[in-house]
C-alpha cells in the first residue's frame, strides 16, 4: 500500500472504472488503496473524470465504515469487535487504547502518529482478543501487552515484512 | 384495469398504481410523511402501512402496487398502534421547538402528531447536535429537524439535477448535508429552494429577512418601496384561506401600504420592460445572420447560476437582460427617485418574490449595483410576506383593493404571465412579432408555450420567417434542450431553436421555492390559470402597449438597448466553480 497517490493514479482509476455500471465503490477502493484514505481533492477529481456528482460519492463514502475520509495516521490500531473478541474483552481493550491515545475510535491523534478504529472480525477468532497495529497481528491481547505495543509500535513496512 | 377492495370498498386502478393511489381514489385517507405527489415513493417513513389479506407483514401503501383481488385494510387498532409508534420514534429524534419554528402550524409532522393525539413520547429524546447552515443567505438548512424522508434529496438530484444535497452516513446517524459535508454556499446549490418547498418539516426553509425589513420600515429616514412579482399575487391568498389561484394583486398592494411602504411597484412592469429589451435583442440576433442563436432567457436566477456552474459554454447564448426584479430595483433608485425628487441613498427597495434564489440574485454581480447602490436591498419570499401581513394584524381578506404607483407599477398581460412556465416566451414573441411586422399578432395566445410538460417546443411564423422555440422548466429538463443545441453547433448545422426559455422550478415561478407550501401540479396549474386570466382581462396584453413603459423610454432611458438601458438593465455572465471546496 502506497501512502500517497498522485493525480495520475486518480486518472488511471477513473479510466479503469468509468462507464462501468455500479463501479463507483471499486473506484473508491482504488483511491483508498493509493492514498490510505480518500482525500477530498482525489474524490472531486474522480467525480469529474467519472462524471459522478460529489454528493453521490460522499453518500457511498460515508455509508460504508471501511472508507476513511481523513489521513489515518502513521500507525493504524484496529481493535476487533467480532463476537469472539468481544466476549474475550475487546470493549475493555478499546477503552484502554482510547484512553492511552486520547482519541475516540475513528479519530487520529493530533501528531498524526496513531489512528484508532474498530473492525469486525479479522478471521482468527482462535487468537481472540485480537488487535492489529498496521499489518501486524497481536494475539490474545491484554491491557498491558496492548500498552507495550502502543509505546513501541512497528511501522507499516515492519508489519508487512 | 385491476380490481381490489380497500376497507371493503371496491376500487379499480390502472396497472402500477399503488395502494396509496388507490386509497386516494376512493377517499380513504392513509397518513404518510415521506410520499409527495411530485416524487417517487422512498418508503422512508413507514407511517402508511396497511394490511393485505394473505400477507403476514404490514405493507407500505406508498410503494406497494395494487394486485388483482387484493383485500386491503387501512385501519384497525393494531395498524394504528404501529403507526403511533413510528410517529413517536420520529418525534424522539426531532427537536421540540414548534413554537419558534418556521413551519409552525404549517408542518406535516406537526399535523401527523396532532392527528395521532400524542400526549407523551415514551422514548428517550436523542436529538442530534448539528449546526444550522445559513451560508447561502437564501435557504436555511437545520439538519436537526430532518426526518430523513429524502424528498429534498430527490428534488435536488432528480428533478433539478443539481446534486447539492445528499444523505450522509447511515442508520440512526443519517443526516442531510451538502456535497460531502461542506456548506451549501460552497456546494453546487443554485438556491432554487425546491428542497424547502418539498420538505415536510422545518429542516429546510427560506432564509428569513423579515426583521431587516421591519427595521427599515421603522426608520424615519428610509423611503421604503416594494415590488410584487407576477407569481406572488396568485399564491399569497393560500396563506389567508382564498381558493388556489385567486388573483390578489390589489389587496397585496394595499397590505404593503398598510405595513408602511411609501410606494408600491409591480415587478410585472419590470417584466414588460424585460420583454422590450429582450425582444429587441432577439429580433436583432434573428435578423442578423452572423448572430449567436438560440437566444436563452435569463429571468430566472437559479437557471443563471446553474448555467454558470454547469453549462458555461452557453454564455454566448444568454440574453444580457437583467431580470424584472433587478430592472425595477435599478429604476427605483434612478428614474423614480429623480421624478419624485428623492435622495436615492434613502430609497430602500424590497422585492416580494416567489423565489429563494432572488435573495442571491440581488448581489450576484457588480451590475446589480447599477444605480450606484445595491439596486434591490432585500428580497422576500411570498411566505415571508404572508407572515409579515399576519404579524401586522392586517385583515387581509377584507382589505379594499388598491392601485400600484404607476410610474413603475402599470403592467400588461405580457408582464403578468412571466410567472408561469412559457410566459416569458409568449410575451417576448408577441412583441417580437410587433417589432418585425408593425402590428400585433392576430392571436395573442401561444398555447404551445403553456402547460406543465417538461419541455415544450413550437414554431411560429413572423413575416414569412419561421421561429422555432423551446420552453423548459425544472432544471432536470434542460439537458435535453441543450444537448440538441450543442449537437447542431458541433455539426455546424442550423440550430434546432431560435429562442429558449428556461425556468428552474417546475411550473415556473408559480411553483417557485418561496411560494406557500403544499405545491403539486394541480396547484401549479391553478396558480398559472390565475395569471392567464389576469392577462386575458387586461386592457393591454403586449409589453410595447404599456404607456408607462413608453413614457419611461421617452423621459429617461432613450431607446431599447440604448446606452442608458445597457447600463441599468443589462448584465453579464461568468463561469463559476461547481464546488468551492
Amino acid at each position: 500500500m502506497s501512502p500517497t497517490g498522485t493525480e495520475d493514479d486518480v486518472a488511471a482509476i477513473a479510466k479503469r472504472w468509468k462507464n462501468k455500471r455500479g463501479s463507483l465503490i471499486m473506484a473508491l477502493h482504488g483511491l483508498q488503496d493509493r492514498y490510505g484514505y480518500v482525500p477530498r481533492e482525489a474524490a472531486m477529481s474522480l467525480g469529474e473524470q467519472m462524471d459522478v456528482p460529489l454528493a453521490r460519492i460522499y453518500e457511498v463514502l460515508t455509508f460504508y465504515n471501511y472508507f476513511r475520509l481523513k489521513s489515518p495516521g502513521k500507525h493504524v490500531v484496529s481493535v476487533c469487535m467480532g463476537t469472539a473478541c468481544y466476549l474475550k474483552g475487546a470493549p475493555q481493550l478499546l477503552s484502554r487504547a482510547s484512553e492511552e491515545l486520547g482519541i475516540k475510535p475513528g479519530e487520529t491523534t493530533a501528531d498524526g502518529e496513531f489512528h484508532l478504529q474498530v473492525v469486525r472480525c479479522v478471521g482468527c477468532c482462535g487468537l481472540a482478543p485480537v488487535v492489529t497495529v498496521n499489518a501486524k497481528l497481536l494475539a490474545k491481547v491484554t491491557g498491558e501487552s496492548l500498552e507495550a505495543h502502543l509505546l513501541t509500535p512497528t511501522t507499516a513496512e515492519d508489519g508487512k515484512a | 384495469m385491476i380490481q381490489a377492495t380497500i376497507n371493503s370498498l371496491p376500487v379499480e386502478v390502472a396497472p402500477g398504481a399503488t395502494i396509496l393511489d388507490a386509497a386516494r381514489q376512493v377517499s380513504v385517507h392513509i397518513p404518510t410523511l415521506c410520499k409527495h405527489p411530485d416524487l417517487e415513493a422512498t418508503a422512508a417513513c413507514g407511517i402508511c402501512i396497511v394490511r393485505v389479506a394473505g400477507s403476514t407483514k404490514m405493507l407500505r401503501a406508498c410503494c406497494t402496487p395494487v394486485e388483482a383481488d387484493m383485500e386491503i385494510t387501512t385501519e384497525d387498532p393494531e395498524i394504528i398502534q404501529v403507526r403511533r409508534t413510528v410517529v413517536e420514534m420520529i418525534l424522539s429524534r426531532h427537536p421540540n421547538e414548534c413554537l419558534t419554528c418556521g413551519r409552525n402550524q404549517n408542518c406535516e409532522l406537526q399535523t401527523i402528531a396532532a392527528d395521532f393525539g400524542l400526549r407523551e413520547i415514551c422514548l428517550d429524546s436523542i436529538v442530534p447536535d448539528l449546526p444550522i447552515d445559513n451560508s447561502t443567505r437564501a435557504i436555511t438548512l437545520d439538519p436537526r429537524k430532518c426526518i430523513s424522508c429524502g424528498r429534498c434529496i430527490q428534488v435536488c438530484q432528480q428533478i433539478q439535477d443539481v446534486w447539492a444535497l445528499s444523505f450522509l452516513q447511515r442508520g440512526i446517524d443519517t443526516r442531510i448535508a451538502a456535497a460531502g459535508d461542506i456548506s451549501l454556499a460552497d456546494s453546487p446549490c443554485v438556491r432554487c429552494g425546491q428542497c424547502s418547498a418539498h420538505c415536510p418539516t422545518g429542516a429546510i426553509v427560506e432564509y428569513d429577512e423579515t426583521q431587516e425589513v421591519w427595521d427599515k420600515l421603522l426608520d424615519p429616514d428610509a423611503f421604503c418601496v416594494a415590488q410584487l412579482a407576477p407569481a406572488v399575487r396568485v399564491a399569497i391568498g393560500e396563506a389567508f384561506g382564498f381558493p388556489v389561484g385567486t388573483n390578489l394583486t390589489g389587496k397585496t398592494y394595499a397590505a404593503l401600504r398598510r405595513m408602511g411602504f411609501k410606494a408600491v411597484f409591480d415587478t410585472n412592469f419590470g417584466a414588460d420592460l424585460t420583454v422590450m429589451e429582450e425582444a429587441h435583442e432577439f429580433v436583432g440576433r434573428f435578423t442578423n445572420a452572423k448572430s449567436v442563436l438560440p437566444l436563452i432567457t435569463t429571468c430566472c436566477p437559479s437557471w443563471v447560476d446553474f448555467m454558470e456552474k454547469f453549462h458555461d459554454d452557453m454564455i454566448p447564448h444568454f440574453s444580457s437582460c437583467k431580470s424584472p426584479q433587478a430592472m425595477v430595483g435599478a429604476l427605483a433608485k434612478t428614474y423614480y427617485a429623480e421624478k419624485m425628487g428623492l435622495d436615492p441613498a434613502k430609497v430602500y427597495v424590497v422585492s416580494v418574490m416567489p423565489c429563494t434564489a432572488k435573495k442571491f440574485e440581488i448581489i450576484r454581480s457588480k451590475e446589480m449595483h447599477s444605480s450606484g447602490f445595491w439596486d434591490v436591498d432585500v428580497s422576500l419570499t411570498t411566505r415571508e410576506l404572508a407572515r409579515m401581513i399576519k404579524q401586522s394584524g392586517i385583515n387581509f381578506r377584507v382589505l379594499a383593493e388598491e392601485q400600484p404607483d404607476h410610474l413603475l407599477g402599470a403592467y400588461t398581460g405580457a408582464g403578468t404571465i412571466f410567472g408561469a412556465t412559457g410566459g416569458v416566451m409568449e410575451a417576448a414573441l408577441r412583441t417580437s412579432y410587433y417589432l418585425m411586422t408593425g402590428e400585433n399578432p392576430a392571436r395573442l395566445e401561444f398555447l404551445k408555450t403553456r402547460g406543465l410538460d417538461g419541455v415544450k417546443e413550437g414554431k411560429f411564423d413572423i413575416a414569412g420567417k419561421e421561429i422555432r422555440f423551446a420552453v423548459a422548466h425544472g432544471l432536470g429538463n434542460v439537458e435535453t434542450v441543450l444537448t440538441k443545441v450543442r449537437e447542431a453547433r458541433d455539426a455546424g448545422t442550423e440550430p434546432p431553436y431560435h429562442f429558449i426559455e428556461v425556468m428552474a422550478c417546475p411550473g415556473g415561478c408559480v411553483g417557485g421555492g418561496g411560494q406557500p407550501y403544499g405545491v403539486t401540479d394541480n396547484l401549479r396549474a391553478k396558480r398559472a390559470a390565475g395569471l392567464y386570466q389576469d392577462d386575458q382581462a387586461g386592457l393591454w396584453r403586449c409589453a410595447h402597449e404599456n404607456p408607462y413603459i413608453q413614457k419611461l423610454y421617452e423621459d429617461f432611458l432613450g431607446e431599447p438597448l440604448g446606452e442608458k438601458s445597457e447600463q441599468l438593465l443589462h448584465t453579464s455572465y461568468h463561469p463559476r466553480p461547481t464546488y468551492r471546496r
